[in-house]
């Protein structure tokens, strides 16, 4: 994928994947950021034109101080929708990304396509707690987060080599900007009552979701189904919460079935 | 405050003394005993000459009793009528509105005549963050905004309008108001975020660097900080800095490490035992105080070192003051000079130290230490700026009046 930047009208920069070619899709990542290696992007790409957006605090640009709240993060998101030129795009969202893609919709619901949520964040249910991200250790993190451990490990700190002390102060600098950003809507509970709203999302809406979820458990999909009684729910059997990066293929496949049909 | 009956075992069963700590190791029962031993030390301090008492605020913790300091305050304003009443202090952000704590160190500085010292942290990230839930990367923005809207209570005399980010409030008007005018001396404790200097230096507040480490790891943080008072243009009167230490006083070296060293020990070994996902959640500290590299005092090398310390380590690598007198004046001295410090917060009662050691250790220090570090700074006699300015004539509750 190709790289670009952007600004929107308020004035944040933002640095953009694009690529591939056909009906806008617009990817919004979770609290981790966007990975050097995006499997699930690059299979999307071969059937949408995809536009993956950093959130500010992610990338290099800063302005994460301008976003303090749930409104303030939705906002930015169509402001980047309008700053990339697009008409009714779908959107796709994971994790958090999933969870300000629905506020997104329910604020403009007939401003997308669209919407696809791979275990999004944004509801609480207090029989089925979700783990504090905030307090695990970063071993601990890798455990919650893959099914696949080992092979997280490198998704998640793109190969650093943390006995070197200035990549490790890098490492740190650049996690305290990625989950303090993330924690303004995600901490200490990871529910800003979007569950209140939804009755406004009337776009065709897909909910991706692993079946072995340590992070966001199955049980919220139910939550989610409750609330949006239209929505189609793909269960991914024995996928984790980064289910985009551990099976690409069947994710793609539920999001371009989904995307594509009439 | 510690709590003192931590199991032995307690670092190997327990993920942590802070935060998600079994409930079932705390007994009310005895808590009544150890809440009333622990102020009655303070009085005793209060008796002995100490210039003044400090408490502070901690969340479900066995580190430290008060997650409420003014109400301990307010027993002692009534007990003591000398000594000043530190709380150092309450952590603004946490309340909700923040005028809260402009009222209560109100009440504090009037009950007790104008003795409060008010302290503003901005608070753990156990207490601030996990305990009292505040995003951490707004918790300092939210810090900032309380300490404006508490100034401007304790200052402006006509009722006003205040229109905050976090906190609105169409009419702010503090009743009671303080004595101590404008306000009552304030001290900042930090624990080594760089943004608290600057803060400190430019409102002319005490900068309180609190942390167990001792005063030599304290030396290279106390020297940054003296450096933003150099380079902010402003006097380098030591009464903008002061120090926590912990200090034990026994006649003899040797008795010292007798007496005291099993409770010095419990502390660093079990009080200390925060889990480190609780230490420091990510944007609590800025990418400025990271940068510099200044890590927090409960991440793992920390943990690793404190709990492995031998006595002779503690006393050795100026972690812990302890010895004879002759011993604890001489470290003492050399301490406050090489840091520059005005004032010392002195922790005697530490880990699970019994009554009788900390009395013994207490009244030690204020007759055979004290009177000879009273004098160490004769330059700056004249500043009070840093310090409580009791009323001449005030009540002496504590003492029998009126056939009372």
């Amino acid at each position: 994928m190709q790289e670009r930047k952007i600004e929107t009208r308020r004035g944040l920069k933002s640095r953009v994947l694009e690529g591939g070619r056909g009906a806008p899709l617009v990817y919004f990542h979770g609290a981790g950021g966007l990975f050097k290696e995006e499997p699930l992007l690059e299979r999307l790409t071969g059937h949408f034109h995809v536009f993956a957006p950093e959130w500010p605090g992610y990338g290099v640009e800063g302005g994460e101080d301008k976003l303090e709240d749930m409104l303030d993060f939705a906002l930015h998101g169509w402001d980047v929708v309008d700053a990339l030129g697009l008409e009714r795009p779908s959107l796709l969202g994971h994790s958090m990304g999933g969870m300000i893609a629905a506020e997104m919709a329910c604020i403009a619901s007939r401003s997308l396509a669209k919407l696809a949520l791979v275990a999004p964040a944004g509801l609480w249910i207090d029989s089925l707690p979700i783990p504090d991200l905030f307090s695990m250790l970063p071993f601990e993190l890798v455990g919650a987060l893959f099914a696949d451990p080992k092979n997280g490990e490198r998704f998640l700190t793109g190969g650093i080599d943390f006995t070197n002390p200035d990549a490790l102060t890098q490492f740190l600098v650049g996690n305290a900007r990625r989950l303090g950003t993330a924690g303004k809507i995600l901490f200490p509970i990871p529910n800003r009552r979007v569950s209140k709203r939804l009755y406004r999302l009337t776009a065709p809406t897909l909910l991706v979701w692993g079946t072995a979820d340590k992070l966001i458990p199955f049980g919220y999909a139910a939550r989610w189904r409750e609330l949006l009684p239209n929505a189609r729910l793909a269960a991914i059997e024995g996928g984790a919460h980064m289910v985009c990066h551990e099976q690409p293929d069947a994710v793609a496949a539920e999001i371009e079935r989904f995307l594509s049909a009439p | 405050m510690p709590w003192p009956h931590l199991p032995e075992d307690f670092r190997q069963t327990h993920r942590s003394v802070w935060v998600d700590i079994d409930s079932r190791l705390y007994d009310p029962a005895e808590g009544n005993r150890v809440y009333h031993e622990y102020m009655d030390q303070l009085e005793y301090a209060d008796s002995l000459g100490f210039d003044g008492i400090g408490v502070n605020e901690h969340h479900q913790n066995a580190y430290g009793l008060m997650p409420s300091p003014n109400i301990i305050a307010a027993g002692l304003a009534r007990r003591t009528s000398r000594a000043a009443i530190a709380v150092i202090g309450n952590s603004i952000a946490l309340y909700n509105p923040p005028i809260r704590v402009a009222e209560e160190f109100a009440m504090l500085d009037v009950i007790s005549g104008g003795r409060l010292v008010a302290g503003f942290p901005v608070g753990t990230p156990m207490d601030t963050n996990f305990c009292y839930g505040q995003i951490p990367a707004l918790t300092r923005d939210k810090y900032y905004e309380a300490h404006e809207l508490i100034m401007r209570a304790w200052r402006e005399p006509e009722p006003f309008a205040f229109d905050g980010k976090y906190n609105q409030l169409r009419y702010v008007n503090c009743w009671p108001r303080p004595i101590q005018k404008p306000h009552p001396p304030i001290y900042i404790p930090g624990g080594g975020s760089i943004e608290t200097w600057d803060f400190c230096v430019e409102h002319d507040y005490n900068y309180s660097y609190l942390s167990y480490g001792g005063y030599k790891a304290g030396k290279a943080l106390l020297d940054g900080y003296w450096e933003r008072v150099a380079a902010l243009g402003k006097d380098e009167s030591p009464y903008r800095a002061s120090f926590a230490q912990v200090v034990c006083v026994a006649d003899t070296d040797a008795d010292a490490e007798k007496l005291y060293a099993e409770h010095v020990l419990y502390f660093y070994n079990r009080c200390l035992h925060v889990y480190l996902g609780f230490a420091d959640p990510p944007g609590y500290r800025t990418v400025k105080t990271i940068q510099s590299g200044k890590l927090n005092q409960f991440r793992a090398e920390n943990q690793r070192l404190f709990t492995s310390l031998s006595w002779k380590e503690l006393v050795d690598g100026g972690y812990v003051i302890a010895g004879s007198p002759a011993t604890v004046r001489e470290r003492m001295e050399h301490m406050i000079k090489d840091l520059r410090l005005g004032a010392v917060f002195l922790l005697f009662m530490i880990g699970n130290m019994p009554d009788d050691k900390v009395r013994h250790s207490t009244k030690l220090f204020a007759e055979k230490v004290m009177p000879q570090l009273r004098d160490i700074w004769p330059e700056w006699k004249q500043d009070d700026r840093f310090w409580v300015k009791p009323l001449e004539t005030r009540v002496r509750p504590e003492l029998p009046r009126n056939g009372r």
